[in-house]
């Protein structure tokens, strides 16, 4: 569980500096140091558990399914990586508390950091491939937000875009990589794929694998081509370049190589490209670091170099390599994080980070100068510094190495000329900064920043020394992380002191070219200016421009803002998927065969078709069409009834009295004539689509109905009566047995009445004053008969509808049909007296009516959890009642009325809503405006 | 009868299918009601054709299948629900964009008004 609380607890503290921000900077400061440093110390408490060499596991299934498990694993190479990500970390967070400006939104700032911290935290401990995956995806997230901080500069935006998108694409490359690893093993548990090495490397797909996880790896690492996105990261604020560009981000592509070596790597082709690879990123990033003129731009190709050194290592691959990296790793994220915050201090406290502005500056600031110069001899490789002996052990495995087989002796020439680069960028950075002679002054007057803020810079420099002094105290750290990697643990000793042999000599000729090198650095820069430089960012960003629009013009092929076009795609790929099922049953006919066809039928038939027909060819004349559309609902209403379904003849017929009012008052508003637009050819098109998928439904629907089909109904026959208390099995299993699908969809009935609702507020509608020949609206206001009529109608409406709500249960009828006879007598009402009228006699909202219903059901639902049962269980009773008699009584009584009083509801939130716009657009009785008035009710479009 | 049913469901179907895919929203509308009638009948015949047999249960041996019932039950009032939504955006759209395409084209002056 300790193991859930180290990666966890610095994700909950991202919330802390958020709490805090408004209490003082120095409150939050601390405050957010606290959850880390707990981590740290919870870790630290866990070493001595992990000297037998397994690692320590904590796992929570989370989509078992998919493999997933939120699983954490803690072993030397975890271990070594966590201390430098909460130990830099902690001391970078010290570091900004002194170097943002008093202005800059500090909460925020350390709101990232730390989700920064809390994602790396996560890659190193996932002991699962797709939970390492999404911290890895969090930690490109995160590291955008911090590089672009200062949002309000371009450079800063651009950069932490450049950054997203190329660690972004190379992490999808890499969940495709790690998908076909955990593929290959048949686990997406880390321990599996450590253990499966043999089987991955003869997998067939393995080549595929690899190039993709590289792919992920050297994006994140900035190693050559990806190299372009990591200088122009630093527009971020120099704690966040110190923090991720020394300890963190990019060492996660390294962390990936390491943490994955047992699987992956021991093939030639891993040895060969990933050497190859680092060597030419170590040698690029080595030239560029010499030629650059602001300070952080030369830490940044300097880190790009040394992130290609521990590549070449991890490429070559034998133990001593494996170690040398890991050993790099270590000393190389302490010299460049204390290099970075130094530049930063120099660019605080100067105002400035161009070499041609700065310069003498020991004198100024001699702490500073000290500390930096030893960090810069550490990368160099100055002997008795930390980066002296690990880049002695890298000379050596260079020379050892069979990797290139003949050409073997490359790599140790190639590393030896990256050796002199390295002395000679830093003796350039050192040099040029304190001890050459100023050109110019810099902007302020440079002086020795607080205290508390060179401190980490200062314990970071005595760990280069000490470590480079006494390597032994690294051993046990090293140990741990190598024997996690290799699996086995491994003899080692670090000394300072070989003897003489070749590395010595290659240190040696290092430092002496390097100090020439930079000594001709004039002649150096003179044959670079040879080439034409090429600016990464504006290739960058021309060609994402150029993807942008290349997109944009095929996605305007398909999505070109025409319904008409989608909808023809649509339909033509049901029509082949159709097909295509349809091609594959045996057989239209299937076995049942026909049921003989009767007089009344074959009617029935003749209607719909006509109908059907008719309103596709009358479109053109809406009312007409219209018409139409109401013969086609009534003809299926019949055969409803014609097919043994009661309930729904029922409910067809009152829903289409109801579509067709509201269709009517529609038109109202809309033309009443459709134009001439399509081509014929168009027209065409659509006729032979429509009619094939006609005729895909018809064979579907005829291959169906003459084939047995076991229903699985017969459950619901069964137990409507024992189970649910009803005779009427639809509407039991309306109430009852599917009871929750009916308050889901009375809830959509009552959301779509209040979208409705909302939609008509403020609608601003076009009046016509006359219909499509020109005629004016009749003048005659309310016609008497349906006046009185509608009056006299309806309580007998409403007796009706109390009737087939109460029998529901047992006879066809119920919730849903009652609703809709009670809105229809309602309606008529408005229709015969006018929405002025009846708003007086019937004045209340419906809204309210719908949620009620749809609230009552709920309630009903809720209600069986008070007796210990499922939701919406139902229960009934038999009562005996003195003068009435032996009754019944259901709970899904109560639900059945939620579901009439929604249908009321919503049925008169739509119509008698729409109906009111009329009256709120017609003048009143001010004789002017007869031109735009319409006095007449919409529906009269009908007489 | 269940091949007249069957070309019943497909000509609806067809004639739906063109309404949709006309161009001014009235038409699409119209379209759906239609097309929704279809379905509904295709998806109660899922349960077959039965002749004098409601799913009431009062001693009759021969049911209808009360299953497809229920579901088109209620996918016809949902489906009322869905109309009178889109008519009314349909008459918003018009109210915005001044005109009753169903992209809210611009168009020739004098249309769609009437």
């Amino acid at each position: 569980m300790t193991l859930m609380w180290i990666a966890l607890l610095p994700l909950v503290g991202m919330l802390v500096p958020m709490v805090t921000a408004s209490h003082g900077r120095r409150t939050c400061s601390l405050a957010t140091a606290v959850l880390p440093a707990l981590a740290l110390l919870l870790m630290l408490a866990q070493l001595p558990a992990l000297s037998s060499g397994e690692a320590l596991r904590a796992s929570v299934a989370w989509i078992p399914s998919l493999g997933l498990e939120l699983a954490f694993r803690l072993d030397g190479l975890s271990v070594l990586f966590n201390l430098l990500i909460l130990g830099i970390g902690l001391l970078i967070l010290l570091y900004a508390h002194f170097y943002l400006a008093a202005e800059e939104p500090f909460g925020r700032f350390y709101a990232y950091l730390i989700l920064f911290m809390a994602s790396m935290v996560g890659i190193v401990m996932a002991d699962n491939l797709i939970l390492l995956w999404l911290y890895w995806e969090l930690t490109s997230l995160s590291s955008f937000l911090l590089i672009g901080f200062w949002s309000h500069r371009s450079d800063a935006r651009k950069g932490a875009r450049m950054a997203l998108t190329v660690t972004g694409a190379g992490g999808l490359a890499l969940l495709a990589g790690l998908l076909l690893l955990g593929d290959m093993v048949g686990s997406y548990a880390m321990d599996d794929v450590l253990t499966g090495g043999e089987a991955i490397l003869a997998d067939p797909r393995y080549p595929v694998m690899l190039v993709l996880v590289l792919l992920g790896a050297f994006t994140k690492s900035a190693q050559f081509p990806f190299q372009f996105w990591l200088p122009h990261a630093m527009a971020a604020p120099t704690p966040v370049s110190a923090y991720l560009h020394s300890a963190t981000m990019v060492k996660a592509g390294i962390f990936l190589m390491a943490r994955l070596h047992p699987a992956i790597a021991g093939s030639e082709l891993w040895s060969v490209v990933v050497s190859l690879i680092g060597m030419a990123t170590m040698l690029y990033g080595a030239w560029f670091a010499l030629l650059k003129t602001d300070l952080k731009g030369i830490l940044a190709f300097s880190t790009v170099s040394h992130l290609g050194l521990i590549t070449v290592l991890l490429g070559i691959g034998s133990p001593m390599a494996v170690l040398a990296a890991l050993f790099h790793i270590l000393n190389h994220a302490s010299f460049k994080a204390a290099l970075f915050m130094s530049a930063g201090i120099i660019d605080h406290e100067a105002g400035t980070r161009e070499l041609g502005r700065l310069g003498g500056l020991r004198k100024a600031m001699p702490v500073t100068a000290l500390l930096t110069t030893v960090a810069g001899a550490a990368m160099a490789g100055v002997p008795l510094l930390n980066g002296f002996i690990s880049k002695e052990m890298f000379f050596t495995e260079t020379l050892e190495t069979p990797v290139l087989a003949g050409l073997s002796w490359v790599l140790p020439v190639l590393a030896a000329l990256g050796g002199i680069l390295s002395v000679a960028y830093s003796l350039r950075l050192v040099h040029a900064v304190f001890f050459k002679p100023a050109k110019a002054d810099p902007p302020h007057t440079p002086h020795e920043p607080p205290w508390l803020m060179r401190a980490p810079v200062e314990l970071l420099v005595t760990l280069c020394v000490v470590v480079g002094l006494a390597p032994v105290l690294a051993e046990g750290l090293l140990g741990l992380a190598v024997e996690a990697v290799l699996g086995a643990p491994l003899d080692f000793h670090l000394a300072i002191w070989h003897g003489l042999n070749l590395p010595l000599a290659m240190s040696a000729l290092a430092l002496v070219a390097g100090i020439t090198a930079y000594w001709r650095h004039a002649d150096l820069r003179h044959f670079h200016r040879g080439f034409s430089a090429v600016d990464a960012r504006l290739v960058f960003e021309a060609t994402l421009q150029c993807l942008g629009r290349w997109s944009e013009h095929s996605l305007k092929r398909f999505e070109g803002g025409s319904l008409q076009r989608y909808m023809s795609w649509l339909l033509f790929a049901s029509l082949l998927m159709g097909s295509l099922g349809l091609a594959r049953i045996s057989g239209l006919t299937g076995p049942l065969g026909n049921q003989p066809i009767d007089g009344a039928v074959l009617l029935g038939a003749a209607l719909l078709v006509f109908g059907g027909i008719a309103t596709a060819v009358t479109h053109r004349f809406r009312l007409i069409s219209l018409i139409m559309l109401s013969v086609v609902g009534l003809v299926v209403a019949l055969t409803f009834a014609r097919f043994s379904a009661p309930d729904l003849a029922l409910t067809q017929l009152s829903v289409e009295v109801v579509t067709m009012i509201l269709l009517m008052l529609a038109l109202f508003f809309l033309p009443q004539k459709t134009p001439t637009e399509s081509s014929n050819r168009r027209n065409l098109r659509d006729v032979v689509l429509a009619s094939s998928l006609g005729l895909v439904v018809a064979s579907l629907n005829y291959a169906v109905l003459t084939r047995d089909n076991s229903p699985i109904s017969g459950f619901f026959l069964e137990n409507s009566i024992p189970g649910g208390g009803g005779h009427n099995v639809v509407n039991v299993i309306l109430v009852d047995f599917r009871g929750f699908d009916t308050l889901g969809e009375i809830t959509v009935l009552a959301l779509a009445g209040l979208a409705i609702f909302k939609l008509l507020n403020r609608l601003r509608l076009f009046m016509p004053h006359s219909d499509s020949e020109g005629r004016l609206w009749s003048p005659d206001r309310y016609p008497a008969v349906l006046t009185s009529i509608s009056m006299a109608l309806l309580p007998l409406a409403l007796l009706v509808s109390a009737f087939i709500f109460l029998r529901g249960h047992n006879e066809p009828g119920g919730g849903f049909i009652a609703g809709l006879v009670t809105a229809v007598a309602l309606i008529l009402l408005y229709m015969a007296r006018g929405v002025e009228w009846s708003q007086e006699r019937l004045d209340f909202p419906y809204q309210p009516v719908a949620v009620a219903g749809v609230g009552i059901a709920t309630l009903t639902g809720l209600g069986s959890w008070l007796f210990g049962y499922p939701f919406l269980t139902s229960a009934f009773g038999h009562f005996h009642l003195p003068l009435i008699g032996e009754f019944e009584l259901a709970t899904a009584m109560l639900f059945d009325l939620g579901v009439y009083l929604a249908v009321v509801g919503a049925t008169l939130m739509i119509l008698a809503n729409l109906g009111k716009v009329t009256t709120v657009h017609r003048p009143a009785k001010e004789p002017k405006s007869e031109d735009n008035a319409s006095p007449q009710r919409p529906r009269k479009e009908t007489t | 009868m269940e091949s007249l049913y069957a070309i019943t469901t497909g000509v609806l179907t067809a004639s739906g299918l063109y309404l949709v895919l006309r161009s001014r929203t009235f038409p699409v509308v119209v379209g759906l009601t239609l097309l929704s009638y279809a379905v509904n009948l295709f998806l109660f015949s899922m349960g077959g054709l039965t002749t004098d047999g409601a799913a009431l249960i009062n001693g009759v041996k021969e049911y209808a299948d009360p299953l497809p019932q229920a579901l088109v039950l209620t996918a016809i009032v949902i489906g009322f629900a869905m109309t009178a939504f889109v008519v009314i955006l349909a008459m918003r759209a018009r109210s915005e964009a001044g005109n009753d395409h169903v992209d809210g084209r611009k168009h020739e002056a004098g249309e769609g008004r009437r």
